[in-house]
């Protein structure tokens, strides 16, 4: 077993990590010389022997969706870098863009180079303004520095990253939307196939990476993919970022081996160092909002792809929210119907409608209005926008569709008897004190 | 101000003067080198962007000059301006606060965290008057240092009423 390393987070916390010079210190930009000197053939061969996996969401093996591109397009092709980080629960690429934009340049360069693509759009959600200042300083020093420009790091291949802010949209993150909005338009999802890879940002074959995944690539250059792919298990190479959120002691971002359990996480001294006094778990969402919720007796399960997937869950995005037994859930649940009915972009009926549905039927119970039958009504309102099971099979054309089901059905599965209670009592058990132990924030 | 004699004021003063066209049309031939020639449309959430960093919102005339200037009509642009919810079509308060008041901002205290706001502000959430728009927005990807929320895009995290206290006393 390799000893654990630190990779993505390795330089956060250092002066100028955030700088050429700082990462050029820690030996950046190292590994897309070594690319370089490599067909480009060999780089998507090296990134598929590495196992890593898309960090956004969905988790599709990244050489893969890479091997797609067409190799024999007229077309330009392009990169389209997925910063629209709006996943509840989820804030890992704030931090790379903040405390090491380089590293995911380099990424980026790497994977330019081995796609044929001449332009990379870096896009960021509107509201970070902060992190985008960052990342922008950090683009135009790749270009003082002759990084990118006219020639790739002396090399002869022109490279062009560009930044472009969205402006409140979650839907964007969704990689279709991702593209329309690109392009100037509303952010409304593409029919898939054909898949971006063929027909993508101005109908040109383009990979849509995140962040995280692509501040991954550089170190599957620097120690080969072999050693990257044996960091992890079988099917999903590399260490990840966890988002810690919550009724938890310490919350906060953590690189970790994708053997580390919820529980881990949770309690480890090194990451969450358990719950306050006298509290305990109630659940845990261990992918973002979308993923479906889990009790305190499926903790000790690996915050791995396939080990989630097994228990028909998600690895998701990494953001992992915790609450504690003070805490109403059908409070947590009609919050999340919330931002699902929010943001929903309004293309699919089930969607469009279902989703301001549910939430109401939430408020509802929560508010002490439920009757009996309320819960039958809601199952089927979520059963009708995506069928489960099985996962991510909806009836709609993206997967905000499954997002808002898949937190309801499992909720409202696993924790029925809060839900019924609210109904047979009228009221929410847990009076004016609903989000529980930390709820007030002080703030009361 | 009544509110009508507000609104009569922010359309007098949302018509472009020359000078402002001319530095609008230089900002934007820089964002127009990002896309393709024939793609200029593609630059319509930067151009957005733009107006409204110049007026504080985008106004009816703003929408007319980015469709002009990217070659499309107007009805696209204000489908844009209305899809996104950091574009304001209507001129909001000075200060826009966003409120994070998803999952894991409330289990940090995030909606008492509004009431307070509500409270010390005078205005319920979801409106604005000339000096303040008071909204709750959705995660801001900011869980692990919730509660959190942004005055003009500038992003406050960890708050405390102590450090809300201080910040509001900056908004004057």
């Amino acid at each position: 077993v390799t000893p654990f390393e630190n990779l993505i987070t390795r330089n956060w916390g250092k002066p100028g990590s955030h700088t050429l010079d700082g990462y050029r210190k820690n030996g950046g930009y190292k590994a897309l010389e070594r690319a370089l000197q490599m067909q480009p053939q060999e780089i998507i061969d090296a990134v598929k022997k590495s196992n890593l996996r898309g960090r956004g969401g969905a988790g599709f093996p990244t050489g893969l969706k890479w091997s797609f591109v067409p190799k024999d397009s007229p077309k330009p092709k392009y990169v389209a870098v997925n910063g629209d980080e709006s996943e509840p629960g989820t804030f890992k690429d704030r931090y790379i863009l903040e405390y090491d934009p380089h590293m995911m340049l380099e990424g980026i360069a790497i994977a330019c180079y081995a796609l044929g693509a001449h332009a990379a759009y870096v896009y960021l959600r509107g509201e970070f303004k902060h992190p985008a200042a960052v990342t922008d300083a950090a683009i135009g020093e790749a270009y003082a520095a002759g990084i990118l420009g006219k020639k790739l790091m002396g090399k002869d291949f022109p490279l062009d990253v560009y930044l472009v802010r969205g402006a409140g949209a979650y839907i964007c993150g969704e990689e279709t939307a991702l593209l329309e909005s690109l392009e100037g338009k509303k952010g409304w999802p593409r029919l898939k196939p054909p898949f971006p890879a063929v027909v993508g940002l101005f109908g040109a074959p383009t990979v849509v990476n995140n962040v995280e995944t692509l501040a991954s690539v550089p170190h599957i250059f620097e120690m080969g993919p072999e050693r990257y792919a044996a960091l992890g298990p079988e099917k999903s190479g590399g260490t990840r970022l966890v988002c810690l959120s919550g009724t938890v002691n310490r919350p906060g971002v953590y690189e970790i081996p994708m053997s580390v359990t919820a529980r881990e996480l949770i309690y480890s001294e090194q990451y969450g160092q358990g719950m306050p006094e006298g509290r305990t778990v109630k659940a845990v969402i261990p992918g973002g909002s979308s993923a479906p919720v889990m009790t305190a007796e499926e903790l000790d399960v690996p915050l791995e792809f396939e080990a989630l997937k097994n228990i028909q869950n998600m690895a998701g995005s990494g953001g992992v929210i915790v609450m504690d037994d003070s805490t109403c859930l059908v409070r947590c649940l009609w919050r999340v119907a919330r931002f699902y009915a929010e943001e929903s972009c309004g293309q699919c009926t089930p969607c469009r409608e279902g989703t301001p549905w549910q939430t109401r039927i939430l408020r509802k119970i929560e508010e002490g209005r439920g009757e009996p039958g309320d819960i039958e009504i809601l199952l089927n309102v979520v059963q009708s926008i995506a069928p489960f099971p099985p996962i991510g099979l909806g009836n709609t054309i993206c997967a905000l569709g499954d997002a808002a089901a898949l937190p309801t059905h499992s909720f409202v599965t696993k924790f029925r008897g809060e839900f019924e209670e609210h109904i047979r009592l009228g009221r929410c058990p847990h009076g004016d004190r609903p989000w529980g132990h930390f709820g007030t924030g002080g703030f009361e | 101000v009544s509110p009508s004699a507000y609104e009569a004021r922010a359309m007098a003063e949302a018509l472009f003067t020359p000078d402002e066209q001319k530095k609008f049309d230089q900002d934007l031939a820089e964002i127009l080198t990002h896309y393709p020639p024939e793609r200029k449309s593609a630059a319509m959430l930067p151009a957005l962007r733009l107006v409204q960093t110049m007026k504080g919102w985008i106004p009816p005339d703003g929408l007319s000059l980015v469709a002009q200037r990217l070659e499309t009509t107007r009805e696209r642009a204000y489908e844009v301006a209305t899809f996104y919810v950091m574009f304001h079509t209507k001129k909001p308060g000075k200060y826009t606060i966003d409120v994070c008041t998803n999952l894991s901002c409330s289990l940090r205290g995030a909606e008492s965290m509004l009431r307070y706001l509500e409270q010390k502000l005078g205005i319920p959430a979801g409106e604005f008057n000339e000096h303040v728009y008071l909204r709750e927005t959705e995660c801001l990807a900011s869980c692990g240092t919730a509660p959190c929320l942004q005055v003009n895009e500038d992003h406050h995290e960890s708050l405390t009423r102590q450090k809300l206290d201080a910040l509001l006393e900056t908004l004057k």
